[in-house]
């Protein structure tokens, strides 16, 4: 798979590691343990479009947002962070 | 030379014979042969022994689709077994052998499995070696597996080395064909940057074995001149002996290079793994015939008609002296022409068709070939070696032959197209199946999207490859005919008919799958084995699919297709490992004193990356010896052990102080300028996740430092909840690890040898430098750091210098009066102050747990703060850090035993805890370790048996304070 990073260009798979589903919205800290137990164990498995986060780590250490289709891993789109 | 070779012509190269063996018997070919055309050459015709039935087998195609003509190739390490000899370039000293026979390939004594085929039939796996169960593994599996099977693993370590390459291009031609050319022309003639991969060692495809014409001249000519022109051209990269074997997302495929399989010698890589990054790309993998199915149809000397012009037109070698041509298809039947040119006699053509071409009667007539129609042949005969055939349908008796030219057609090699999961389609024009839904940016050309005929291959290629189709050259090709009407199975055939020859799967087997109800795709093939074997059911899987289709009255779209995985032809795992094995599997990482270490006797230890010294033993010294040494030096006079390997992260920014404060989970912004604290930080989960120290630099700079284990981890986790959490703090993260050497000078006489090192400028008193302070200073010479921290419970300093004078700080540190110490002896110091470290901090364990609750902030939000108070991590019988010794002074302790409260059984539901840390420490006579126990806070004095079932080992055990050495501190502050 190749991932296009927004500041380095198109990469290789290697070089990235996923961080996680996009659409998560970190709880404010006063939220309480429900909403932390959803935001930290409950994710969406989508046959379809996904928005998701990949760390370009031994790049430039930047968060890229993809839209990847999970059936094709087609990548709609990608975006800086 | 062999009266089987032709005088002249074909693409050999005379000049320069070659020697090798087959079996031991010295044979000869020429540059330009495969294994498989110098056996011919040779009169071998029986080269393996099939899979299950051990039945004599020949050489049936003159490609990578080969199902029998299997063979271990070179000698001891470097043995490859399973090797296709139509692929297998000769060479000069070349050791090959048959497979699968015993003891020789003529008397093979296990061919007594074709007379007991009725227990090797379809499903007989599951059938047969039922009971008793007791048998299954000590007798049925080892029965099996000599009986049948193929070639022999070396079992020893790959002597050759692998390479790996990345090559990007514009368009990504696959396959060497007219097709294949004629796309590399078209894209090269609009500038793309163009990378062809051809499987063999000669591009050309199906024009180096079949006698055309392209624009009046010989087909060759046209091939040469492409070659030339493709050669010349500076954006045009040719790979001949490479196979794109899978397709992968994003344009990304994966390619087998044979580099030096060809070579009786070379210096360089045997085959190269290359990773191929196009947009775009031509699939132009052409296509493969079909075997007919009839009795016998796996004898020697039955050969696809393709195949048997290869061998004559290519490799000039008459393939046999009297021949017959049975072919359902205009290709298959012309093969009479080339069988007569070569002066081979042609005893018939059998064509099960009611009416042929007038063209192919008049081709039969100028060489007096008589012809059968609607006829078929039921059965091939012969011992090891095809001796006639029993003809069927209009015609009838038998007919001598030493040579049978089959085709039942082509199928187009659509492999790659579907790995990305489209599915081929069924086309009835040439009978087969085509790609359907294509990979991202490939588009099919050629014979592979079922282009048959010469001059729709060249159009099809150029179309595919071209971003301006209308330039086509205006290309004639001889005339050629595709036409064909579909014969799937003899149906009064004689005796065994194979569909799939490796698996040795018989049209009866597919009819028994049928009757027993395994008639979907997916059943069939696993309840056969059609298709499993290691040729993937090249010749075997569409005819086997459509044997299925007329015995359950489907068609064939209907009755489906199986799923084509990379690879698509075998692939050696040292392609895969590539240079990446052994010592070089992943980097290793040297601290920058490592070498002098090395040099002072110190004995390393993987630790990750990294190489870490153990212990630096005196001549004489044991492991333990020299261990004890390091631990009574460090708690007596002055040690340095070398801590580089700890992570480093150098945060600064107006809101670095607010940003650690949400990393850890104590506070770090009231730390002031010139102080350190001790510092960990939770997960988003509430467990813990790392602990070290933060140095506050100035009101705007801090320096931290991980464990080694989880540098990376830190480093991610804090650039992950900066650019997610917290963007608009204003902050600079940056790891720093390779950057400084860093020693820790621990013990009691640790200032004096300081002192000794800084420059006068630098106050090193315990008032100017007291415990948790931290000072830029002058060390040995160079610009660096000190900071006063202490994992050993004595006084200590740890020193950071520039990378690169790490050595010299260590020699310096020796000649000013410390000693070296290793992991072994940090380890037993740290346990002797119940500090916890990796097998702790075991991403299982609270702060509460590990008896740092206290220290959890109260006063600011943080990254785990939330979750660590959920009811379950704060429930009172969790199991908690505790000190251990044995009840018996002399006892030793294992990490990873259980505990179980003393005098109870040892079982699961007694089980109260573990060991997590154990050894031998010096200063206190015996053995000390850290355990995690259920009610550990109470259980102080409380004894426990420790047990260890995978040594049997059990050892009495009392709970201890964790801190056993100077649990007030006093050494740390002097």
């Amino acid at each position: 798979m190749r991932l296009l990073c927004p500041f380095c260009g198109e990469r290789g798979l290697e070089e990235f590691t996923y961080a996680g589903d996009a659409a998560l919205v970190r709880p404010a800290p006063d939220a309480g343990q429900a909403e932390w137990v959803e935001y930290i164990y409950m994710r969406r498995n989508p046959a379809g479009v996904h928005g998701e986060l990949w760390y370009h780590g031994v790049a430039c250490r930047q968060f890229v947002k993809l839209e990847r289709d999970t059936r094709t891993h087609a990548i709609l789109s990608s975006s800086a962070v | 030379m062999s009266y089987l070779r032709i005088a002249d012509g074909g693409m050999i190269d005379r000049s320069r014979p070659v020697a090798f063996t087959f079996d031991g018997q010295r044979l000869q070919g020429y540059a330009g042969d495969t294994l498989a055309s110098a056996l011919l050459a040779n009169g071998v015709r029986l080269v393996g022994r099939s899979f299950k039935y051990h039945r004599p087998r020949g050489i049936l195609t003159a490609g990578p689709e080969e199902p029998n003509a299997l063979v271990e190739l070179r000698e001891g390490a470097a043995r490859e077994p399973n090797t296709r000899a139509t692929v297998a370039e000769i060479f000069d000293g070349l050791v090959a052998r048959s497979q699968n026979r015993f003891p020789s390939l003529k008397y093979d004594l296990l061919s007594i499995n074709s007379l007991l085929s009725p227990i090797f039939a379809a499903g007989f796996y599951y059938k047969t070696f039922m009971w008793p169960r007791s048998f299954w593994e000590r007798v049925y599996e080892p029965l099996i597996r000599r009986a049948a099977g193929l070639g022999r693993a070396s079992g020893l370590p790959d002597p050759d080395s692998y390479d790996k390459q990345t090559a990007f291009a514009d368009v990504l031609i696959i396959g060497g064909g007219p097709a294949g050319l004629a796309a590399a022309l078209a894209a090269s003639a609009e500038g793309a940057r163009v990378i062809l991969a051809e499987q063999d060692f000669a591009l050309g495809g199906r024009l180096l074995s079949d006698r055309r014409t392209i624009a009046g001249e010989p087909a060759l000519t046209w091939v040469r001149d492409a070659e030339a022109r493709l050669r010349a051209a500076p954006n045009v990269k040719l790979l001949t002996r490479t196979t794109i074997t899978g397709i992968y997302d994003g344009g990304t495929y994966a390619g087998i290079e044979r580099v030096g399989d060809h070579l009786a010698t070379s210096q360089g890589p045997r085959q190269r793994l290359w990773r191929i990054v196009a947009p775009r790309a031509v699939l132009a993998t052409g296509a493969i015939e079909r075997p007919l199915v009839f009795g016998g149809n796996d004898l020697p000397g039955v050969m696809l008609a393709g195949a048997v012009r290869s061998y004559i037109n290519r490799f000039a070698v008459k393939p046999g002296t009297r021949a017959i041509v049975f072919a359902n298809n205009d290709d298959g039947a012309s093969t009479i022409g080339d069988l007569a040119a070569a002066g081979i006699e042609v005893a018939a053509l059998i064509d099960p068709r009611p009416e042929i071409s007038t063209a192919l009667r008049d081709l039969a007539l100028a060489h007096k070939i008589p012809v059968f129609t609607n006829a078929t042949i039921r059965q091939a005969k012969g011992g090891t070696v095809l001796k006639s055939v029993v003809l069927g349908g209009s015609a009838s008796g038998n007919l001598a032959c030493d040579l049978l030219a089959m085709s039942g057609g082509w199928n187009p090699v659509v492999h790659l197209a579907s790995h990305h999961g489209g599915k081929p389609v069924w086309n009835e024009r040439i009978a087969a199946f085509v790609p359907g839904a294509m990979p991202p940016g490939v588009k099919a050309a050629g014979a592979a999207a079922g282009f048959l005929q010469l001059a729709e291959a060249l159009a099809t290629g150029h179309a595919a490859a071209a971003t301006d189709s209308s330039k086509l050259p205006n290309l004639t090709a001889g005339e050629d005919s595709d036409a064909i009407t579909p014969l799937w199975k003899v149906p009064d055939s004689l005796g065994k008919s194979f569909v799939d020859f490796q698996n040795d799967v018989t049209s009866s087997d597919i009819a028994l799958a049928a009757q027993e109800g395994f008639t979907a795709v997916e059943h069939l093939k696993r309840y056969t084995t059609l298709g499993m074997a290691t040729d993937q059911g090249k010749t075997s899987n569409v005819t086997g699919l459509a044997l299925m289709a007329s015995l359950t009255n489907r068609t064939i779209p209907q009755t489906g297709t199986t799923v084509f995985r990379p690879p698509y032809t075998p692939v050696a795992i040292g392609t895969m490992a590539g240079p990446h094995r052994g010592q070089y599997y992943r980097p290793t990482r040297r601290t920058p004193a490592h070498a002098w270490a090395e040099a002072r006797g110190a004995q390393f230890i993987d630790a990750g990356e990294w190489l870490r010294a153990t212990h630096f033993p005196q001549p004489g010294e044991t492991m333990q010896q020299s261990v004890d040494r390091e631990v009574r030096t460090v708690r007596q006079a002055a040690g340095f052990c070398d801590v580089t390997t700890l992570g480093k992260i150098d945060v600064q920014g107006p809101d670095a102080g607010a940003f650690l404060d949400f990393i850890y989970a104590n506070m770090i912004s009231t730390i002031a300028p010139g102080r350190v604290r001790y510092a960990f930080m939770l997960r988003d989960d509430g467990f813990v996740f790392d602990d070290g120290t933060v140095a506050r630099r100035s009101p705007t700079h801090f320096l931290l430092t991980t464990t080694t284990a989880n540098a990376a981890r830190v480093l991610r986790h804090m650039d992950t909840m900066h650019r997610l959490c917290k963007p608009d703090f204003d902050v600079c993260i940056e790891p720093v690890t390779d950057q400084w050497a860093q020693f820790a000078l621990a013990g009691p006489q640790s200032r004096t040898v300081l002192a000794k090192l800084v420059g006068a400028d630098t106050d090193v008193s315990n008032a100017a430098l007291p415990f948790m302070a931290t000072v830029a200073a002058t060390i040995a010479g160079v610009p660096g750091r000190i900071f006063r921290i202490s994992f050993s419970g004595e006084m200590a300093f740890e020193i950071a210098v520039p990378a690169s004078h790490g050595a010299a700080l260590a020699d310096a540190l020796l000649q000013a009066g410390a000693v070296p110490y290793g992991l072994e002896a940090l380890n037993v110091l740290r346990l002797e102050k119940g500090h916890p470290v990796g097998a702790e901090l075991n991403g299982q364990t609270t702060a509460a747990d590990l008896g740092l609750g206290g220290m959890l902030s109260k006063k600011k939000d943080f990254v785990g703060r939330v979750m660590a108070q959920r009811p379950a991590l704060l429930e009172p019988n969790r199991q908690t850090l505790v000190g251990i010794k044995p009840r018996t002074p002399g006892a030793s302790l294992q990490a990873g035993s259980h505990l179980i409260p003393a005098g109870a059984e040892a079982n699961a539901a007694n089980d109260k805890g573990f060991i997590t840390s154990a050894a031998y420490s010096a200063t206190l006579g015996h053995w000390i370790g850290l355990a995690l126990l259920e009610g550990g806070a109470s259980a102080t004095g409380k004894t426990f048996t420790a047990v260890n079932p995978l040594q049997n080992l059990s050892t009495e055990i009392e709970i201890v304070p964790r801190v056993f050495h100077d649990p007030e501190g006093s050494a740390l502050h002097g």
